[in-house]
Protein backbone atom coordinates (compact mmCIF):
# COMPACT_ATOMS: atom_id res chain seq x y z
CA UNK A 1 0.00 0.00 0.00
CA UNK A 2 2.94 2.38 0.73
CA UNK A 3 4.24 1.97 -2.58
CA UNK A 4 0.93 2.67 -4.18
CA UNK A 5 0.56 5.90 -1.92
CA UNK A 6 3.75 6.91 -2.92
CA UNK A 7 3.14 6.39 -6.44
CA UNK A 8 0.27 9.42 -5.81
CA UNK A 9 2.10 11.32 -4.65
CA UNK A 10 4.48 11.05 -6.97
CA UNK A 11 1.64 11.91 -9.73
CA UNK A 12 0.73 14.74 -8.02
CA UNK A 13 3.83 16.22 -8.03
CA UNK A 14 4.10 15.56 -11.60
CA UNK A 15 0.80 16.90 -12.64
CA UNK A 16 2.36 19.94 -10.30
CA UNK A 17 5.15 20.59 -11.67
CA UNK A 18 3.68 20.55 -15.54
CA UNK A 19 2.03 23.76 -15.06
CA UNK A 20 5.33 24.74 -12.90
CA UNK A 21 7.92 24.56 -16.04
CA UNK A 22 4.99 26.54 -18.08
CA UNK A 23 4.56 29.02 -15.26
CA UNK A 24 8.70 29.83 -15.37
CA UNK A 25 8.09 30.85 -19.12
CA UNK A 26 5.58 32.22 -18.40
CA UNK A 27 6.46 34.80 -15.77
CA UNK A 28 8.23 36.69 -17.85
CA UNK A 29 5.62 37.82 -20.15
CA UNK A 30 3.40 37.87 -17.23
CA UNK A 31 3.93 41.59 -16.26
CA UNK A 32 3.51 43.62 -19.23
CA UNK A 33 0.68 41.62 -20.39
CA UNK A 34 -1.08 42.12 -16.91
CA UNK A 35 -0.74 45.89 -17.26
CA UNK A 36 -3.07 45.68 -20.63
CA UNK A 37 -5.56 44.81 -17.77
CA UNK A 38 -7.32 47.80 -17.57
CA UNK A 39 -7.93 49.29 -14.15
CA UNK A 40 -11.58 49.02 -13.95
CA UNK A 41 -11.27 45.57 -14.38
CA UNK A 42 -8.85 45.72 -11.50
CA UNK A 43 -11.15 47.27 -9.37
CA UNK A 44 -13.75 45.61 -10.37
CA UNK A 45 -13.17 42.78 -8.54
CA UNK A 46 -11.23 44.50 -5.64
CA UNK A 47 -13.21 42.97 -2.39
CA UNK A 48 -11.20 45.69 -0.66
CA UNK A 49 -12.36 45.86 3.20
CA UNK A 50 -9.89 48.74 3.60
CA UNK A 51 -9.41 51.59 1.14
CA UNK A 52 -7.72 50.02 -1.62
CA UNK A 53 -5.93 53.32 -4.11
CA UNK A 54 -5.47 51.00 -6.51
CA UNK A 55 -9.15 50.37 -6.60
CA UNK A 56 -10.17 54.32 -6.69
CA UNK A 57 -8.90 55.10 -10.78
CA UNK A 58 -11.68 52.89 -11.26
CA UNK A 59 -14.79 55.05 -10.85
CA UNK A 60 -12.53 58.76 -11.74
CA UNK A 61 -16.11 59.75 -12.16
CA UNK A 62 -17.80 59.50 -8.69
CA UNK A 63 -16.85 61.99 -5.97
CA UNK A 64 -14.16 61.65 -3.50
CA UNK A 65 -14.53 61.52 -0.09
CA UNK A 66 -18.50 60.98 -0.07
CA UNK A 67 -18.71 58.71 3.32
CA UNK A 68 -20.19 55.53 1.98
CA UNK A 69 -24.49 55.15 2.54
CA UNK A 70 -25.95 52.00 4.04
CA UNK A 71 -27.39 49.83 0.86
CA UNK A 72 -30.67 48.13 2.51
CA UNK A 73 -30.72 46.57 -0.78
CA UNK A 74 -28.08 44.98 -1.08
CA UNK A 75 -27.28 44.26 2.66
CA UNK A 76 -30.86 42.06 2.77
CA UNK A 77 -29.72 40.07 0.26
CA UNK A 78 -26.15 39.55 1.11
CA UNK A 79 -27.91 38.37 4.95
CA UNK A 80 -29.83 35.89 2.64
CA UNK A 81 -26.90 34.85 0.75
CA UNK A 82 -24.99 34.19 4.05
CA UNK A 83 -27.92 31.99 5.64
CA UNK A 84 -28.00 30.44 2.09
CA UNK A 85 -24.43 29.65 2.05
CA UNK A 86 -24.44 27.79 5.69
CA UNK A 87 -27.88 25.89 4.19
CA UNK A 88 -25.15 24.35 1.84
CA UNK A 89 -23.68 22.68 4.44
CA UNK A 90 -26.27 20.51 6.56
CA UNK A 91 -26.69 19.99 2.08
CA UNK A 92 -23.15 18.53 2.36
CA UNK A 93 -23.89 16.65 5.04
CA UNK A 94 -26.54 14.61 3.49
CA UNK A 95 -24.69 14.60 0.12
CA UNK A 96 -21.49 12.49 1.93
CA UNK A 97 -24.01 10.98 4.60
CA UNK A 98 -26.07 9.70 2.23
CA UNK A 99 -23.17 8.11 0.16
CA UNK A 100 -21.40 5.94 3.27
CA UNK A 101 -22.37 2.99 4.63
CA UNK A 102 -25.17 3.06 7.30
CA UNK A 103 -22.83 2.50 10.48
CA UNK A 104 -20.92 5.86 9.14
CA UNK A 105 -23.57 7.56 8.39
CA UNK A 106 -23.42 10.15 11.55
CA UNK A 107 -19.81 10.36 11.35
CA UNK A 108 -19.48 12.29 8.25
CA UNK A 109 -22.26 14.43 9.15
CA UNK A 110 -20.82 15.62 12.04
CA UNK A 111 -17.38 16.00 9.69
CA UNK A 112 -19.51 19.05 8.19
CA UNK A 113 -21.41 20.07 11.09
CA UNK A 114 -18.60 20.12 13.76
CA UNK A 115 -16.83 22.55 10.68
CA UNK A 116 -19.65 24.55 11.45
CA UNK A 117 -18.29 24.88 15.21
CA UNK A 118 -14.60 25.27 15.18
CA UNK A 119 -14.67 27.14 11.88
CA UNK A 120 -17.68 29.33 13.15
CA UNK A 121 -15.06 30.37 16.18
CA UNK A 122 -11.99 30.65 14.47
CA UNK A 123 -13.27 32.62 12.02
CA UNK A 124 -14.55 35.02 14.37
CA UNK A 125 -11.04 35.41 16.80
CA UNK A 126 -9.19 35.19 13.85
CA UNK A 127 -9.62 33.71 10.60
CA UNK A 128 -11.63 36.75 9.15
CA UNK A 129 -8.65 39.13 10.43
CA UNK A 130 -6.11 36.94 8.63
CA UNK A 131 -7.35 37.04 5.49
CA UNK A 132 -9.57 40.25 4.95
CA UNK A 133 -7.38 42.14 8.00
CA UNK A 134 -4.68 44.53 6.21
CA UNK A 135 -2.00 43.14 4.64
CA UNK A 136 1.11 42.45 6.46
CA UNK A 137 3.25 42.77 3.52
CA UNK A 138 3.32 40.98 0.43
CA UNK A 139 -0.04 39.75 -0.30
CA UNK A 140 0.32 36.62 1.69
CA UNK A 141 -1.59 37.13 4.98
CA UNK A 142 -3.45 39.64 6.74
CA UNK A 143 -2.78 41.07 9.81
CA UNK A 144 -4.71 40.41 13.58
CA UNK A 145 -6.10 44.09 13.94
CA UNK A 146 -9.01 42.47 13.16
CA UNK A 147 -8.98 39.75 15.38
CA UNK A 148 -12.06 38.88 17.58
CA UNK A 149 -14.23 40.99 14.36
CA UNK A 150 -12.38 43.98 16.37
CA UNK A 151 -13.33 47.24 14.46
CA UNK A 152 -16.64 46.26 13.23
CA UNK A 153 -18.61 48.21 15.35
CA UNK A 154 -17.81 51.74 17.41
CA UNK A 155 -19.97 53.46 19.87
CA UNK A 156 -20.14 57.70 19.35
CA UNK A 157 -22.30 59.17 22.22
CA UNK A 158 -22.77 55.52 23.40
CA UNK A 159 -24.98 54.88 20.13
CA UNK A 160 -23.49 52.04 17.73
CA UNK A 161 -22.37 52.68 14.75
CA UNK A 162 -21.43 50.03 12.22
CA UNK A 163 -18.89 49.66 9.92
CA UNK A 164 -19.44 49.49 6.55
CA UNK A 165 -17.82 46.97 3.88
CA UNK A 166 -17.34 48.79 0.66
CA UNK A 167 -15.29 48.09 -2.52
CA UNK A 168 -14.59 51.29 -4.00
CA UNK A 169 -14.61 54.00 -1.32
CA UNK A 170 -16.17 56.57 -3.28
CA UNK A 171 -19.19 54.12 -4.58
CA UNK A 172 -22.62 55.09 -2.66
CA UNK A 173 -23.67 51.64 -1.69
CA UNK A 174 -22.35 49.31 1.34
CA UNK A 175 -23.11 46.94 3.51
CA UNK A 176 -22.18 46.40 7.27
CA UNK A 177 -19.00 44.69 7.58
CA UNK A 178 -20.51 42.39 10.14
CA UNK A 179 -22.61 40.62 6.78
CA UNK A 180 -19.75 40.48 4.94
CA UNK A 181 -17.55 39.26 7.49
CA UNK A 182 -20.28 36.20 7.90
CA UNK A 183 -20.90 35.81 4.38
CA UNK A 184 -17.14 34.65 4.37
CA UNK A 185 -17.50 33.02 7.17
CA UNK A 186 -19.94 30.53 5.44
CA UNK A 187 -17.29 29.75 2.47
CA UNK A 188 -14.65 28.87 5.48
CA UNK A 189 -17.17 26.50 7.12
CA UNK A 190 -17.55 24.43 4.12
CA UNK A 191 -14.23 24.47 2.47
CA UNK A 192 -13.02 22.33 5.30
CA UNK A 193 -15.88 20.51 5.35
CA UNK A 194 -15.37 19.67 1.56
CA UNK A 195 -12.31 17.52 2.44
CA UNK A 196 -13.91 15.27 4.74
CA UNK A 197 -15.90 13.29 2.00
CA UNK A 198 -11.71 11.99 1.07
CA UNK A 199 -11.36 11.68 5.19
CA UNK A 200 -15.04 9.49 5.50
CA UNK A 201 -15.53 5.72 7.15
CA UNK A 202 -12.09 5.82 8.69
CA UNK A 203 -10.63 8.96 9.80
CA UNK A 204 -9.93 9.60 14.00
CA UNK A 205 -12.41 12.49 15.20
CA UNK A 206 -10.47 14.30 17.33
CA UNK A 207 -7.75 14.43 14.72
CA UNK A 208 -9.84 15.42 12.03
CA UNK A 209 -10.86 18.77 14.47
CA UNK A 210 -7.56 19.73 14.83
CA UNK A 211 -7.38 18.86 11.22
CA UNK A 212 -10.41 22.17 10.88
CA UNK A 213 -8.56 23.95 13.03
CA UNK A 214 -4.87 23.99 11.72
CA UNK A 215 -6.14 23.75 8.33
CA UNK A 216 -8.27 26.55 8.06
CA UNK A 217 -5.99 28.73 9.81
CA UNK A 218 -3.00 27.59 7.91
CA UNK A 219 -4.41 26.87 4.37
CA UNK A 220 -7.75 28.48 3.68
CA UNK A 221 -7.29 32.26 5.53
CA UNK A 222 -4.02 32.43 3.30
CA UNK A 223 -5.67 31.54 0.43
CA UNK A 224 -8.61 34.05 0.37
CA UNK A 225 -5.99 36.52 1.56
CA UNK A 226 -4.61 35.57 -2.06
CA UNK A 227 -6.90 35.47 -3.87
CA UNK A 228 -9.87 37.74 -2.54
CA UNK A 229 -7.97 40.95 -0.82
CA UNK A 230 -7.13 43.26 -2.79
CA UNK A 231 -3.80 43.45 -1.07
CA UNK A 232 -3.24 39.78 -2.36
CA UNK A 233 -0.70 39.00 -4.55
CA UNK A 234 -2.78 36.63 -6.77
CA UNK A 235 -5.52 39.29 -6.61
CA UNK A 236 -3.05 41.83 -7.88
CA UNK A 237 -1.97 39.73 -10.81
CA UNK A 238 -5.48 39.83 -12.11
CA UNK A 239 -6.31 36.27 -11.34
CA UNK A 240 -10.24 35.42 -11.69
CA UNK A 241 -12.20 33.52 -8.88
CA UNK A 242 -15.71 34.56 -8.88
CA UNK A 243 -17.03 32.82 -5.95
CA UNK A 244 -13.96 30.13 -5.01
CA UNK A 245 -13.33 28.10 -7.81
CA UNK A 246 -9.37 28.54 -6.50
CA UNK A 247 -9.91 29.31 -2.84
CA UNK A 248 -12.62 26.65 -1.93
CA UNK A 249 -12.62 23.90 -4.42
CA UNK A 250 -9.39 23.09 -5.75
CA UNK A 251 -7.83 23.87 -2.81
CA UNK A 252 -10.17 21.52 -0.71
CA UNK A 253 -9.83 19.00 -3.25
CA UNK A 254 -5.88 18.92 -3.67
CA UNK A 255 -5.80 18.98 -0.20
CA UNK A 256 -7.93 15.66 0.03
CA UNK A 257 -5.13 14.02 -2.28
CA UNK A 258 -2.66 15.13 0.35
CA UNK A 259 -4.47 13.96 3.37
CA UNK A 260 -4.68 10.56 1.73
CA UNK A 261 -0.90 9.71 1.35
CA UNK A 262 -1.34 9.68 5.35
CA UNK A 263 -4.56 8.21 5.73
CA UNK A 264 -4.74 4.57 3.52
CA UNK A 265 -7.69 3.33 2.07
CA UNK A 266 -10.37 1.94 4.21
CA UNK A 267 -9.99 -1.48 5.19
CA UNK A 268 -11.43 -4.06 2.37
CA UNK A 269 -11.23 -1.04 -0.45
CA UNK A 270 -11.88 -2.00 -3.39
CA UNK A 271 -12.96 -5.86 -2.77
CA UNK A 272 -15.48 -5.30 -0.05
CA UNK A 273 -18.83 -3.71 -1.15
CA UNK A 274 -18.93 -0.16 0.12
CA UNK A 275 -22.16 0.96 -1.37
CA UNK A 276 -24.15 3.84 -0.52
CA UNK A 277 -26.26 3.58 2.13
CA UNK A 278 -29.08 5.87 1.38
CA UNK A 279 -29.27 7.80 -2.23
CA UNK A 280 -32.20 9.60 -1.44
CA UNK A 281 -30.31 11.45 1.67
CA UNK A 282 -27.81 12.10 -1.39
CA UNK A 283 -30.09 13.23 -3.63
CA UNK A 284 -31.36 15.81 -1.18
CA UNK A 285 -28.12 16.69 -0.33
CA UNK A 286 -27.47 17.59 -4.04
CA UNK A 287 -30.84 19.84 -3.90
CA UNK A 288 -29.89 21.54 -0.97
CA UNK A 289 -26.28 22.36 -2.38
CA UNK A 290 -27.77 23.73 -5.49
CA UNK A 291 -30.17 25.79 -3.74
CA UNK A 292 -27.18 27.36 -1.29
CA UNK A 293 -24.91 27.94 -4.32
CA UNK A 294 -27.44 30.79 -5.33
CA UNK A 295 -26.10 32.45 -2.39
CA UNK A 296 -22.37 31.00 -2.57
CA UNK A 297 -22.09 32.85 -6.18
CA UNK A 298 -24.98 35.25 -6.96
CA UNK A 299 -23.61 36.30 -3.27
CA UNK A 300 -20.32 36.78 -4.60
CA UNK A 301 -21.68 39.84 -6.86
CA UNK A 302 -20.23 41.52 -3.68
CA UNK A 303 -16.92 41.86 -5.61
CA UNK A 304 -18.30 43.54 -8.58
CA UNK A 305 -17.30 47.71 -9.40
CA UNK A 306 -19.12 48.52 -6.47
CA UNK A 307 -21.57 47.51 -3.42
CA UNK A 308 -24.49 48.27 -5.49
CA UNK A 309 -23.83 45.16 -7.63
CA UNK A 310 -24.30 43.09 -4.55
CA UNK A 311 -28.02 42.83 -5.60
CA UNK A 312 -28.06 43.78 -9.20
CA UNK A 313 -27.16 42.79 -12.39
CA UNK A 314 -24.06 40.64 -11.86
CA UNK A 315 -25.81 39.11 -9.16
CA UNK A 316 -28.64 38.36 -11.69
CA UNK A 317 -25.67 36.76 -14.66
CA UNK A 318 -24.02 34.56 -11.70
CA UNK A 319 -27.44 33.59 -10.53
CA UNK A 320 -28.14 32.50 -14.00
CA UNK A 321 -24.85 31.19 -14.66
CA UNK A 322 -25.51 28.86 -11.36
CA UNK A 323 -28.72 27.71 -13.09
CA UNK A 324 -27.49 26.95 -16.23
CA UNK A 325 -23.95 25.17 -15.74
CA UNK A 326 -25.15 22.40 -13.06
CA UNK A 327 -28.35 21.73 -15.41
CA UNK A 328 -25.70 21.02 -18.01
CA UNK A 329 -23.45 18.98 -15.99
CA UNK A 330 -26.08 16.51 -15.03
CA UNK A 331 -27.02 15.70 -18.06
CA UNK A 332 -23.65 15.09 -19.62
CA UNK A 333 -22.17 12.95 -16.85
CA UNK A 334 -25.62 10.92 -16.91
CA UNK A 335 -24.78 11.07 -20.69
CA UNK A 336 -21.41 9.95 -20.09
CA UNK A 337 -22.42 6.98 -17.58
CA UNK A 338 -25.41 5.91 -19.84
CA UNK A 339 -22.99 5.29 -23.01
CA UNK A 340 -20.02 4.48 -20.48
CA UNK A 341 -21.48 2.34 -17.86
CA UNK A 342 -24.72 1.33 -19.43
CA UNK A 343 -27.15 3.11 -17.07
CA UNK A 344 -28.14 6.47 -16.49
CA UNK A 345 -27.87 6.18 -12.26
CA UNK A 346 -29.42 9.18 -9.75
CA UNK A 347 -26.10 9.14 -7.79
CA UNK A 348 -24.56 9.87 -11.28
CA UNK A 349 -26.81 12.55 -12.31
CA UNK A 350 -26.47 14.43 -8.58
CA UNK A 351 -22.74 13.86 -9.12
CA UNK A 352 -22.75 16.01 -12.37
CA UNK A 353 -25.09 18.50 -10.93
CA UNK A 354 -22.30 19.23 -8.05
CA UNK A 355 -19.70 19.22 -10.84
CA UNK A 356 -21.92 21.82 -12.71
CA UNK A 357 -21.91 23.82 -9.67
CA UNK A 358 -17.58 23.48 -9.01
CA UNK A 359 -16.63 24.10 -11.91
CA UNK A 360 -18.94 27.22 -12.87
CA UNK A 361 -17.94 29.05 -9.23
CA UNK A 362 -14.95 30.92 -10.51
CA UNK A 363 -16.56 31.61 -13.89
CA UNK A 364 -20.02 32.38 -12.19
CA UNK A 365 -20.16 36.36 -13.05
CA UNK A 366 -17.08 36.15 -15.95
CA UNK A 367 -18.57 34.91 -18.39
CA UNK A 368 -21.91 34.50 -20.15
CA UNK A 369 -24.71 31.71 -20.42
CA UNK A 370 -23.63 30.18 -23.83
CA UNK A 371 -20.36 29.58 -21.88
CA UNK A 372 -22.15 28.19 -18.55
CA UNK A 373 -23.64 25.57 -21.04
CA UNK A 374 -20.20 24.66 -22.67
CA UNK A 375 -18.62 24.21 -19.18
CA UNK A 376 -21.53 22.67 -17.30
CA UNK A 377 -21.05 19.75 -20.11
CA UNK A 378 -17.49 19.64 -19.94
CA UNK A 379 -17.59 19.43 -16.47
CA UNK A 380 -19.49 16.50 -15.95
CA UNK A 381 -17.49 14.33 -18.36
CA UNK A 382 -14.16 15.95 -16.82
CA UNK A 383 -15.53 15.03 -13.24
CA UNK A 384 -16.69 11.45 -14.06
CA UNK A 385 -13.16 11.08 -15.54
CA UNK A 386 -11.87 12.36 -12.41
CA UNK A 387 -13.81 10.01 -10.14
CA UNK A 388 -12.68 7.21 -12.53
CA UNK A 389 -9.00 8.16 -11.60
CA UNK A 390 -9.65 6.55 -8.60
CA UNK A 391 -9.89 2.97 -10.11
CA UNK A 392 -6.99 3.24 -11.85
CA UNK A 393 -4.66 5.20 -9.50
CA UNK A 394 -5.76 2.31 -6.29
CA UNK A 395 -6.15 5.80 -4.36
CA UNK A 396 -9.22 6.03 -1.68
CA UNK A 397 -10.73 8.93 -2.02
CA UNK A 398 -13.85 7.74 0.14
CA UNK A 399 -16.72 9.73 -1.42
CA UNK A 400 -14.78 11.84 -4.82
CA UNK A 401 -13.51 15.03 -2.69
CA UNK A 402 -10.83 14.83 -4.84
CA UNK A 403 -12.33 13.58 -8.22
CA UNK A 404 -15.35 16.11 -7.97
CA UNK A 405 -13.86 19.12 -6.32
CA UNK A 406 -10.09 18.99 -7.08
CA UNK A 407 -10.63 17.96 -10.69
CA UNK A 408 -13.84 20.46 -10.67
CA UNK A 409 -11.98 23.43 -9.05
CA UNK A 410 -8.60 23.35 -11.22
CA UNK A 411 -10.92 22.68 -14.67
CA UNK A 412 -13.37 25.44 -13.38
CA UNK A 413 -10.68 28.04 -12.78
CA UNK A 414 -8.95 27.30 -16.42
CA UNK A 415 -12.01 27.39 -18.33
CA UNK A 416 -12.20 30.56 -16.30
CA UNK A 417 -9.79 32.10 -18.40
CA UNK A 418 -10.68 30.69 -21.34
CA UNK A 419 -14.48 31.59 -21.72
CA UNK A 420 -14.64 34.94 -19.65
CA UNK A 421 -16.38 37.94 -21.13
CA UNK A 422 -17.88 39.56 -18.64
CA UNK A 423 -15.66 42.58 -16.36
CA UNK A 424 -12.69 40.33 -18.00
CA UNK A 425 -11.66 38.65 -20.78
CA UNK A 426 -10.24 34.93 -21.41
CA UNK A 427 -8.65 33.22 -23.98
CA UNK A 428 -11.16 32.99 -26.28
CA UNK A 429 -11.41 36.77 -26.61
CA UNK A 430 -7.72 37.11 -27.16
CA UNK A 431 -6.62 37.32 -23.72
CA UNK A 432 -3.88 34.80 -23.49
CA UNK A 433 -2.24 36.73 -20.41
CA UNK A 434 -5.37 35.70 -18.32
CA UNK A 435 -5.00 32.26 -19.38
CA UNK A 436 -1.87 31.73 -18.20
CA UNK A 437 -2.82 33.98 -15.08
CA UNK A 438 -4.95 31.58 -13.86
CA UNK A 439 -2.50 28.70 -14.85
CA UNK A 440 -0.01 30.57 -11.81
CA UNK A 441 -3.33 30.91 -9.64
CA UNK A 442 -4.05 26.99 -10.14
CA UNK A 443 -0.60 25.97 -9.50
CA UNK A 444 0.43 28.25 -6.42
CA UNK A 445 -2.96 27.61 -4.50
CA UNK A 446 -2.70 24.10 -5.36
CA UNK A 447 1.04 23.58 -4.53
CA UNK A 448 0.78 25.98 -1.25
CA UNK A 449 -2.38 24.07 -0.67
CA UNK A 450 -0.88 20.59 -1.51
CA UNK A 451 2.62 20.84 0.54
CA UNK A 452 0.94 22.43 3.58
CA UNK A 453 -1.68 19.66 4.21
CA UNK A 454 0.64 17.14 3.56
CA UNK A 455 3.11 19.18 6.89
CA UNK A 456 -0.07 18.96 9.37
CA UNK A 457 -1.46 15.67 8.27
CA UNK A 458 2.15 13.86 8.60
CA UNK A 459 2.07 15.78 12.36
CA UNK A 460 -1.12 14.61 13.14
CA UNK A 461 -0.03 10.85 12.01
CA UNK A 462 2.99 11.60 14.09
CA UNK A 463 1.21 12.62 17.09
CA UNK A 464 -2.30 11.28 17.75
CA UNK A 465 -2.83 9.43 14.71
CA UNK A 466 -5.08 10.37 11.74
CA UNK A 467 -6.66 6.68 11.98
CA UNK A 468 -9.17 4.93 13.60
CA UNK A 469 -8.53 1.04 15.00
CA UNK A 470 -9.21 -1.57 12.63
CA UNK A 471 -11.70 -3.10 14.72
CA UNK A 472 -13.21 0.43 15.38
CA UNK A 473 -13.54 1.16 11.56
CA UNK A 474 -15.40 -2.60 11.07
CA UNK A 475 -17.49 -1.59 13.39
CA UNK A 476 -18.28 1.59 12.41
CA UNK A 477 -17.47 4.90 13.33
CA UNK A 478 -20.95 6.04 14.65
CA UNK A 479 -20.42 3.71 17.62
CA UNK A 480 -17.17 3.80 17.77
CA UNK A 481 -16.16 7.57 17.69
CA UNK A 482 -19.75 8.88 19.06
CA UNK A 483 -21.13 6.13 20.95
CA UNK A 484 -24.63 6.59 18.72
CA UNK A 485 -26.50 4.98 15.65
CA UNK A 486 -28.32 6.94 12.72
CA UNK A 487 -31.28 4.08 12.52
CA UNK A 488 -32.41 2.23 15.58
CA UNK B 1 -49.40 -34.94 3.17
CA UNK B 2 -46.59 -33.06 1.80
CA UNK B 3 -45.16 -29.40 2.38
CA UNK B 4 -44.50 -27.28 -0.65
CA UNK B 5 -42.05 -24.90 -0.70
CA UNK B 6 -41.84 -22.15 -3.36
CA UNK B 7 -39.47 -19.42 -3.87
CA UNK B 8 -40.83 -16.75 -6.21
CA UNK B 9 -40.67 -13.30 -7.21
CA UNK B 10 -41.75 -10.74 -4.64
CA UNK B 11 -43.83 -8.85 -7.02
CA UNK B 12 -46.01 -12.32 -7.74
CA UNK B 13 -47.12 -12.72 -3.95
CA UNK B 14 -50.52 -11.08 -4.24
CA UNK B 15 -51.53 -13.38 -7.69
CA UNK B 16 -49.96 -16.49 -6.29
CA UNK B 17 -51.91 -15.92 -2.70
CA UNK B 18 -54.99 -15.94 -4.52
CA UNK B 19 -54.97 -18.47 -6.81
CA UNK B 20 -54.26 -20.97 -4.02
CA UNK B 21 -56.79 -19.55 -2.24
CA UNK B 22 -59.31 -19.69 -5.45
CA UNK B 23 -58.35 -23.60 -5.54
CA UNK B 24 -59.30 -24.06 -1.68
CA UNK B 25 -55.74 -23.89 -0.11
CA UNK B 26 -56.45 -22.36 3.38
CA UNK B 27 -53.26 -21.40 4.86
CA UNK B 28 -50.07 -20.43 3.64
CA UNK B 29 -46.92 -19.13 5.32
CA UNK B 30 -44.80 -16.41 4.08
CA UNK B 31 -41.10 -15.38 4.24
CA UNK B 32 -38.88 -12.88 3.00
CA UNK B 33 -35.81 -14.45 1.87
CA UNK B 34 -32.15 -13.75 -0.15
CA UNK B 35 -30.65 -15.75 -2.39
CA UNK B 36 -29.40 -16.54 -6.04
CA UNK B 37 -29.82 -19.46 -8.95
CA UNK B 38 -28.04 -20.11 -12.02
CA UNK B 39 -28.43 -16.21 -13.08
CA UNK B 40 -26.66 -15.44 -10.06
CA UNK B 41 -26.86 -12.08 -8.77
CA UNK B 42 -26.96 -8.44 -10.38
CA UNK B 43 -24.84 -5.76 -10.36
CA UNK B 44 -24.81 -2.27 -9.21
CA UNK B 45 -22.40 0.51 -10.04
CA UNK B 46 -22.00 3.89 -8.39
CA UNK B 47 -19.65 6.13 -9.78
CA UNK B 48 -17.82 3.58 -11.90
CA UNK B 49 -17.50 1.35 -8.73
CA UNK B 50 -18.96 -1.68 -9.56
CA UNK B 51 -20.38 -3.83 -7.27
CA UNK B 52 -22.07 -7.94 -7.30
CA UNK B 53 -24.97 -8.09 -5.48
CA UNK B 54 -24.91 -11.76 -4.73
CA UNK B 55 -28.30 -12.66 -3.11
CA UNK B 56 -31.67 -11.08 -4.78
CA UNK B 57 -34.75 -10.49 -2.59
CA UNK B 58 -37.18 -13.16 -2.94
CA UNK B 59 -40.21 -14.73 -1.04
CA UNK B 60 -41.20 -18.22 -0.20
CA UNK B 61 -44.35 -19.46 0.36
CA UNK B 62 -44.88 -23.04 2.32
CA UNK B 63 -48.18 -24.85 2.19
CA UNK B 64 -49.03 -27.71 4.28
CA UNK B 65 -51.23 -29.98 2.21
CA UNK B 66 -52.92 -33.49 1.72
CA UNK B 67 -51.25 -35.67 -0.76
CA UNK B 68 -54.33 -35.48 -3.42
CA UNK B 69 -54.07 -31.50 -4.19
CA UNK B 70 -50.33 -31.69 -4.46
CA UNK B 71 -50.27 -31.43 -8.25
CA UNK B 72 -53.19 -29.06 -8.38
CA UNK B 73 -51.08 -26.81 -6.01
CA UNK B 74 -48.11 -27.40 -7.70
CA UNK B 75 -49.50 -26.34 -10.87
CA UNK B 76 -51.03 -23.25 -9.92
CA UNK B 77 -48.18 -22.00 -8.32
CA UNK B 78 -46.21 -22.76 -11.34
CA UNK B 79 -48.86 -20.88 -13.46
CA UNK B 80 -49.75 -18.21 -11.35
CA UNK B 81 -45.54 -17.42 -10.87
CA UNK B 82 -43.80 -17.21 -14.52
CA UNK B 83 -42.93 -14.47 -16.22
CA UNK B 84 -40.40 -16.41 -18.40
CA UNK B 85 -37.80 -14.14 -17.50
CA UNK B 86 -35.24 -15.30 -15.55
CA UNK B 87 -34.91 -15.69 -11.61
CA UNK B 88 -38.84 -16.98 -11.85
CA UNK B 89 -37.78 -19.48 -8.62
CA UNK B 90 -38.15 -23.12 -7.89
CA UNK B 91 -40.62 -25.19 -6.08
CA UNK B 92 -39.76 -28.09 -3.61
CA UNK B 93 -41.58 -30.48 -2.29
CA UNK B 94 -41.06 -32.55 0.86
CA UNK B 95 -42.67 -35.32 2.69
CA UNK B 96 -44.23 -33.76 5.80
CA UNK B 97 -44.55 -36.59 8.70
CA UNK B 98 -47.01 -34.74 10.96
CA UNK B 99 -49.35 -31.85 11.76
CA UNK B 100 -50.56 -30.77 14.71
CA UNK B 101 -53.58 -27.96 15.23
CA UNK B 102 -52.14 -26.21 18.55
CA UNK B 103 -55.58 -24.85 19.43
CA UNK B 104 -57.48 -28.21 19.03
CA UNK B 105 -55.00 -30.93 18.95
CA UNK B 106 -56.07 -32.19 15.76
CA UNK B 107 -54.00 -34.52 13.86
CA UNK B 108 -52.50 -35.06 10.37
CA UNK B 109 -54.88 -34.07 7.37
CA UNK B 110 -57.12 -32.83 9.93
CA UNK B 111 -54.96 -30.11 10.77
CA UNK B 112 -54.03 -28.56 7.69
Amino acid sequence: MKFKLSFVALLATVALSLPVALLAEEVKTAAPAQAALSSAQTAALAPAVTAAPAAAPATPAAPKNVDPVLNTGDTAWMLVSAAMVLFMIPGLAFFYGGMVRGKNVLSTIMHSFVAMGIVGVQWAVIGYSLSFGPDIGGGLLGNLSKALLNGLITFKDGNPVYALFQNVPTAPGAIPEYVFAMFQCMFAMITVALISGALAERVKFSAYCVFVLLWTTLVYDPLAHWVWMSDGWLFKKGALDFAGGTVVHLSSGISALAFLIFLGKRHGFPHERMAPHSLPLTMLGVGMLWFGWFGFNAGSAIVGANCSDAAGGLAGLAFATTTIAPAAGGLSWMIAEWIHAGKPSALGFGSGVVAGLVVITPAAGFVQPGAAILMGLAAGVVCYGGVLLKAKLKYDDSLDAFGVHGVGGTFGALTTGIFATVGATGLLSGNVSQFLTQVIAVVAAGAYAFIVTLVIAFVLHKTIGLRVEKEDEIMGLDQTQHSESAYN
Amino acid sequence: MKLIEAIIKPFKLDEVKDALTEIGVEGITVSEVKGFGRQKGHTELYRGAEYVVDFIPKVKIEIAVADEVVAKVVETIENTAKTGRIGDGKIFILPLDEAVRIRTGEKGAEAI
